[in-house]
């Protein structure tokens, strides 16, 4: 965060997302799956949020209502000044030029039957943009911007390898200059040599456009490099909110210590002193009361303590955090503040 | 004829494919050896034949398109890759066992896990069910299963992601097998259960003492539980050699690429990561030469590739240092 003077592109607040889970006869909701349950903060213009958690913790639903593929329960999410949690299809429309989104599975994402020519123009024809001339002339800039040869228009999806057909789908991205992209896991399916060619791409059109990204991902490595601020969720909730440098530094909850320690190392011969969790993720459905991590932690609370629920606060600038006897060490000082 | 002291040796393994457009190549003259009660890893990106060499390995590969073409697979005084159907039978699981990488395909959905469990136990140690069931509980307990004597009664879809791998594990071991390979066996799991399961496959191969190849493209799971490493690229061993030979003077350049692409937990933040530039080559369409060669950064890369010997020679594995072997082709190595 560079800028503090300048506005949030985007602001969450207490978002929800729940799922409701039909059972029985007549079908009727009796339980909800808390995808995403009272989340909140903010990006800023041309900043990298990095969004990490574990399988099921609700980062990519997370990701999807914010770019409005689901509509939320409840809570706010202003994008560049106008509430959008709201808004119908119609509404939507003009704002989805700034506002796109990549997938982890490139081959999925794309058409199979359409050629690149078609897909890259697509955007521009459903925006009413340009004539077909200028159109394909936007279509090789877009080429020419993530790297791919010009004769590219011809082919089809399958005719790609794995890392060139996530640059196309990067290019479609981009194709209307938007101000946020939503990257969800764009580059777990990538091999390593594939995946920092990516990074690289990514980093560099965030430079040259000024692009915001909320960049979801599991690998903390991964996240770590091309992330200004990371966010750790579990089971629908931000458990730690903080300046990259600075979580990966000085992790407070023990879920983000427990994270962090559990990436393998590259380097042979180094031990390191593990945070290892008991037992599993609990189920997004009717989850535990209180504080879900508290049942996991490495430290020890009595049950009367894991149900009453954390206090997800600010203990350092921009650091949040939530705070539990369960997922802070120091949790007296912490609790004062 | 066996050239080293490896409980397990492979020698110039070649395996192949019959596909549409002709028989292709995915695994071309591979050699390592695994030494008793250590581990050797198998490392390289998707399509490096690791997978195909551990079926290959272990006799399962896809039947028909499947075959071997050549080289040997020695284990004791036996050629794994010629032993009669019914000897691989006897083998396979009782004294080499696998582990696979999706704990939900490799599980049967419709049978109990004490079931599939207690199958190779009667197959090959010829208990009774009774026993079986009761060693299979034991198996559960050693995997670090809670309530084992419940969980041996329920079905895979019961279970989650990191106990179904736990009960995949527990399959392996149930004949206390010499060899495990075990194929990428964290990749599907998250990073808290990944770092579960690798502290669990360490420590039942210190009690047990077998030995295991693990493969895997995570060079982390790698530097974390490898004696001994083979980098493969494109169907090929690029350099092989032990731990820290490999992860502190990586000879070949595309092991130095991998190394210096992988994003560190401490690699400084927003700064341009290393890449390797290009892809690899399509099987169907393969060098002769060093396969690396096209990617590499050597300043006269252009003279070799436009060669007679890239077009004709193939490299062999050169000696360069205490069991470190790497790809004897100056163009792809550093310089």
């Amino acid at each position: 965060m560079e800028n503090r003077e300048s506005k949030p592109l985007l602001e969450v607040e207490n978002l929800k997302v729940h799922f409701p889970v039909k059972e029985g006869v007549f079908s009727r909701a009796k339980r909800y799956c808390k995808a995403v349950d009272d989340v909140s903060f903010s990006i800023m213009p041309g900043e990298t949020l990095g969004l990490v958690g574990e399988s099921g913790c609700g980062k990519s639903t997370l990701g999807k209502a914010i770019c409005r593929l689901l509509k939320p329960t409840s809570g706010r999410v202003r994008f560049d000044g106008q509430n959008i949690e709201l808004m119908g299809k119609s509404e939507l429309r003009p704002l989805r030029r700034d506002m796109q989104i990549i997938f982890q599975d490139p081959a999925e994402s794309l058409n199979s039957r359409h050629t690149i020519g078609e897909i890259l123009e697509e955007p521009f024809v459903i925006q009413k943009i340009g004539n077909a001339i200028e159109r394909r002339q936007k279509v090789k800039g877009l080429l020419d911007k993530v790297g791919l040869p010009q004769s590219s228009t011809e082919k089809y999806p399958f005719e790609f390898s794995g890392g060139q057909r996530q640059r196309i789908g990067i290019a479609r991205a981009i194709s209307l200059e938007p101000k946020l992209i939503i990257c969800d896991e764009p580059v777990s399916a990538l091999d390593v040599s594939v995946q920092s060619q990516i990074l690289n791409l990514l980093m560099d059109l965030q430079e040259e456009m000024n692009i915001s990204y909320l960049f979801i991902a599991h690998d903390l490595s991964v996240v770590r490099v091309i992330s200004d601020r990371v966010g750790v969720m579990y089971l629908g909730k931000f458990v730690e909110l903080a300046d990259g440098e600075e979580l990966f530094r000085n992790p407070v909850h023990e879920y983000t210590k427990a994270l962090i320690s559990a990436i393998p190392d590259p380097r042979p011969g180094i031990s390191k002193k593990r945070t290892v969790l008991r037992g599993d993720v609990p189920s997004p459905i009717d989850p535990p009361p209180g504080c879900y991590f508290a049942r996991r932690s490495p430290i020890e609370v009595s049950e009367e303590i894991a149900s009453t629920p954390g206090e997800y606060k600010e203990i350092g600038e921009g650091h949040w955090v939530e705070v539990h006897p369960a997922t802070v060490d120091n949790y007296k000082e912490l609790s004062a503040l | 004829m066996r050239d080293s002291a490896g409980i397990l040796s492979v020698r110039d393994l070649v395996a192949a494919f019959d596909t549409d457009s002709g028989q292709v190549t995915a695994v071309d003259g591979v050699s390592f050896d695994l030494q008793a009660g250590k581990t050797l890893g198998i490392v390289g990106e998707s399509g490096c034949g690791k997978s195909v060499t551990a079926m290959s390995i272990m006799r399962l590969l896809p039947q028909p398109a499947g075959k071997i073409l050549g080289g040997r697979v020695f284990y004791g005084d036996e050629d794994l890759a010629s032993v009669s159907d019914e000897r691989m039978h006897e083998i396979r699981g009782a004294e080499i066992s696998m582990i696979f990488q999706e704990p939900m395909t490799a599980l049967n959905p419709v049978q109990r896990i004490g079931k599939q469990l207690s199958e190779s136990l009667l197959i090959h140690e010829g208990l009774s069910k009774k026993d079986a069931w009761d060693r299979s509980i034991e198996l559960l307990q050693m995997v670090g299963i809670p309530s084992p004597e419940v969980r041996v009664s329920e079905y895979p879809h019961q279970l989650s992601g990191g106990m179904r791998q736990r009960v995949v594990i527990a399959i392996a071991l149930a004949c206390n097998p010499k060899i495990v390979i075990a194929d990428e066996p964290t990749t599907a799991l998250d990073v808290t259960v990944q770092a579960q399961i690798l502290d669990l496959l360490k420590s039942l191969q210190d009690s047990l003492g077998m030995s295991v190849i693990m493969i895997t493209h995570d060079l982390g799971v790698i530097a974390e539980t490898c004696d001994d490493v083979v980098v493969m690229y494109a169907g090929r061993v690029a350099e092989r050699g032990p731990i820290n030979a490999i992860f502190n003077q990586p000879q070949h350049l595309y092991t130095k690429g991998l190394m210096s692409s992988i994003p560190r937990i401490d690699s400084p933040r927003k700064e341009k990561l290393n890449t390797i530039e290009g892809s690899v080559p399509s099987l169907m369409n393969m060098p002769v030469g060093a396969r690396f060669a096209p990617r590499s950064w050597h300043p006269s890369i252009q003279e070799y590739l436009q060669s007679d010997e890239f077009a004709t020679v193939r490299p062999d594995l050169v000696n360069i240092g205490e069991d470190h072997w790497v790809e004897d082709c100056p163009y792809v190595r550093t310089f």
